[in-house]
């Protein structure tokens, strides 16, 4: 295994489990992506960096996500002016290509591929779509602002009646600055600010950085705070696929899905908030623990809240089976065959119901989940209706698992005190988030401050298979299909 | 069918009573009491997210849920800024959104009223608003009402339901008086 070489060489890096890094030379750069893509790894995030002031040297950093475990490599790039290029890696992950224009509009880095449009940076005189010809082809322009209650962003189709013959998406409409926001945030501060990367993925995001925060500094963590956020993960999980398969139901047309699901989604955060004192977690993950310690009687409250919302799911989802509009609205359309699954190095939820066996619980778990491992959930068929049926799994085992957590949760405290890193000190955070999984490289400034932040979402890799996944489907089943992805547009635009 | 329409029957009615609107959360008085009380609740509303972490479209969803029933109140969520009197904002308010959000806002007909949502579509909230500096692009332009004229504006990172509804109702109803029950 060449891949192996690389992470032989590199030094381990503090936060997640089995992460190393290594700074490599431009030629290093090249052949190390060669060898992970060779070896089946996945590249999971890449972004720039770039100190303030005129001629700075940039860096660029990738991360992959190999059988070894995470493989960070960084490349310097000096400062050349502005025809300097390092080597882009989009032939080998396709995902790169959109990291690398963002990475360019952030930082005035750019890669030798030949997408050179700008992809955050919105310019006045627009954007070139490429455009599909020939006989009776037409555009439907949507977006940015939808006709549902979403983020904003746009979607150009090329169609021949009313089936899609191509679709390309641009985004960036959400672009916030989050990563210039960070350098301002005091780093004891940040993990805020990261639960507000993605606001449905707010648990997600703010233990990946203070799982980078806490490896940085030194701080073990009490049980009893790992088991909590354990706990507020499967949580988010629960509460995202709630919601998830009532607006799946309602967009094949059957609003009684949507009415039970909220109604039990709405249940469940309200015992959310009655024992953590907020019904989105955004502020439950704190450096060093949880905000909050879960007393006996609320976590009594969560156990049968647990065993109700799944008695009433296995209803449910008795009558989505049976129901012959939903299996007709559901089952192929939307394919996203394993194969191009592998090749554009899907992540999360929609790649395991395309048959990629990936689940950062069960690969390179952190505490609590080495002991407490998921049952990992995997489809083939990579149609909607896999993606729900994921959901429906995955629903069931997290209710399993939180059953398991409260039972076995370990006594003492729910917070250490949170430590500061030294300046310099360089972390990463890798949680599976209920979209998929979330990673966070985090380096510390002088004074408690942050130098730099890149928070990544699954979404990254996650979009592009939309865009082939609709294929050959009508328009009128890309909310469906679209749904059955729910990605995010927040996370990805920074 | 019959399962389902066993469930329907089971669990009943379950939507709750509405929160009285709050003055306090009116920040501006451009609407004639008189047109408020035409308009009355029969209330289209467009919702625009104008760069938000998605945290309150979480909870302006959850206002439709048959617990909070925002529908049994005669208020709907229209499709295009054309069809509706309140636009519903979230934000901040980022460069890339602000030329759409001044369209959806000009798209709107007259009377129109616009209820800023959560923290950041107040103050800009975590995300604040990015300096001018020359020679810089500027992100983030921060809360909404720096670009459209707000009426109401509602905190809370996100605001709860309740008080999203309750922002909602403050708007259509009439200065100080609150909007009558179900």
């Amino acid at each position: 295994m060449p891949a192996n070489r690389w992470w032989m060489r590199a030094r381990e890096v503090a936060g997640a489990p089995k992460a190393r890094g290594l700074a490599l030379s431009q030629e290093e750069w090249t052949q190390a992506a060669q060898d992970v893509a060779a070896a089946g790894g996945r590249l999971l995030a890449l972004w720039a960096a770039r100190d303030e002031g005129e001629q700075s040297s940039a860096t660029i950093y990738a991360a992959y996500w190999i059988e070894a475990g995470l493989l960070l490599t960084e490349l310097a790039i000096a400062p050349q002016g502005a025809d300097a290029r390092y080597p882009g890696l989009a032939a080998l992950f396709p995902s790169a290509s959109r990291m690398q224009r963002a990475a360019f509009d952030l930082y005035g880095v750019r890669a030798t591929d030949p997408d050179q449009r700008p992809w955050l940076r919105h310019e006045p005189q627009g954007y070139d779509f490429l455009p599909v010809l020939g006989e009776g082809v037409h555009e439907i322009a949507v977006g940015p602002v939808h006709a549902g209650t979403i983020e904003p962003g746009h979607f150009r189709f090329s169609v021949v009646g009313e089936k899609v013959l191509r679709l390309e998406e641009r985004f960036g409409y959400a672009h916030k600055g989050i990563e210039k926001r960070f350098t301002q945030v005091p780093i004891l501060q940040g993990h805020r600010l990261a639960a507000r990367v993605s606001g449905d993925s707010a648990v997600a995001f703010s233990w990946a950085y203070c799982q980078a925060l806490e490896g940085m500094a030194g701080c073990p963590l009490p049980d009893r705070a790992i088991w909590l956020r354990a706990l507020c993960l499967e949580l988010e999980r629960l509460a995202n696929h709630l919601g998830d398969l009532g607006a799946l139901g309602n967009d094949a047309g059957f609003a009684f899905a949507l009415a039970q699901f909220s109604r039990i989604k709405e249940e469940l955060l309200r015992e959310i908030e009655r024992a953590f004192g907020q019904r989105y977690l955004f502020d439950a993950i704190v450096p060093g623990g949880t905000r909050t310690d879960l007393s006996e009687q609320a976590a009594a409250a969560l156990t049968a809240r647990i065993a109700s919302v799944m008695g009433e799911v296995k209803e449910l989802r008795a009558i989505f089976d049976e129901h012959s509009g939903l299996r007709d609205r559901f089952t192929s359309a939307g394919i996203l065959s394993p194969a191009l699954a592998t090749r554009l190095g899907v992540l999360g939820l929609a790649a395991r119901a395309s048959g990629q066996r990936l689940d950062a619980r069960v690969d390179l778990p952190c505490r609590p989940y080495d002991e407490l491992p998921p049952t990992k959930v995997v489809r083939t068929e990579g149609d909607v209706a896999a993606r729900v049926a994921v959901r429906f799994d995955e629903l069931a085992e997290s209710c399993r698992l939180m059953r398991l957590m409260l039972a076995t949760l370990p006594a003492g405290a729910h917070v250490t005190a949170a430590r500061m890193p030294e300046s310099g000190a360089f972390g990463v955070g890798f949680i599976e988030g209920w979209r998929g999984p979330v990673f966070v490289a985090l380096e510390a400034g002088p004074g408690g401050s942050i130098r730099r932040c890149h928070p990544h979402d699954p979404s990254w890799q996650n979009w592009p298979a939309i865009e082939h996944a609709i294929l050959g489907n009508i328009v009128p089943d890309f909310p469906l299909i679209n749904k059955s992805f729910n990605l995010s547009y927040s996370g990805p635009d920074l | 069918m019959l399962k389902t329409l066993r469930k329907i029957a089971s669990v009943g009615i379950v939507s709750e009573p509405p929160p009285h609107a709050d003055p306090l959360l009116r920040i501006r008085s451009a609407l004639d009491e008189k047109i408020r009380s035409v308009l009355g609740r029969a209330l289209c509303i467009r919702h625009v997210d104008a760069g938000s972490c998605n945290g309150c479209e979480l909870e302006i969803q959850a206002i439709t849920n048959p617990l909070y029933n925002l529908e049994g109140l005669g208020i709907r969520f229209v499709a295009s800024p054309r069809h509706a009197d309140l636009l519903l904002v979230t934000g901040p308010v980022v460069a890339n959104m602000e030329m759409a959000l001044r369209r959806v806002f000009d798209a709107t007909p007259n009377p129109k009223l616009v209820v800023a949502i959560g923290d950041c579509g107040c103050t800009g909230g975590i995300f604040g608003e990015s300096p001018a500096c020359p020679g810089s692009v500027r992100a983030c332009l921060g809360k909404v009402s720096n670009v459209i004229p707000v009426d109401v504006a509602v905190p809370g990172c996100p605001p709860s339901p309740v008080q999203i509804l309750a922002g909602i109702l403050t708007a259509v109803s009439n200065a100080g008086g609150a909007a009558s029950g179900r």
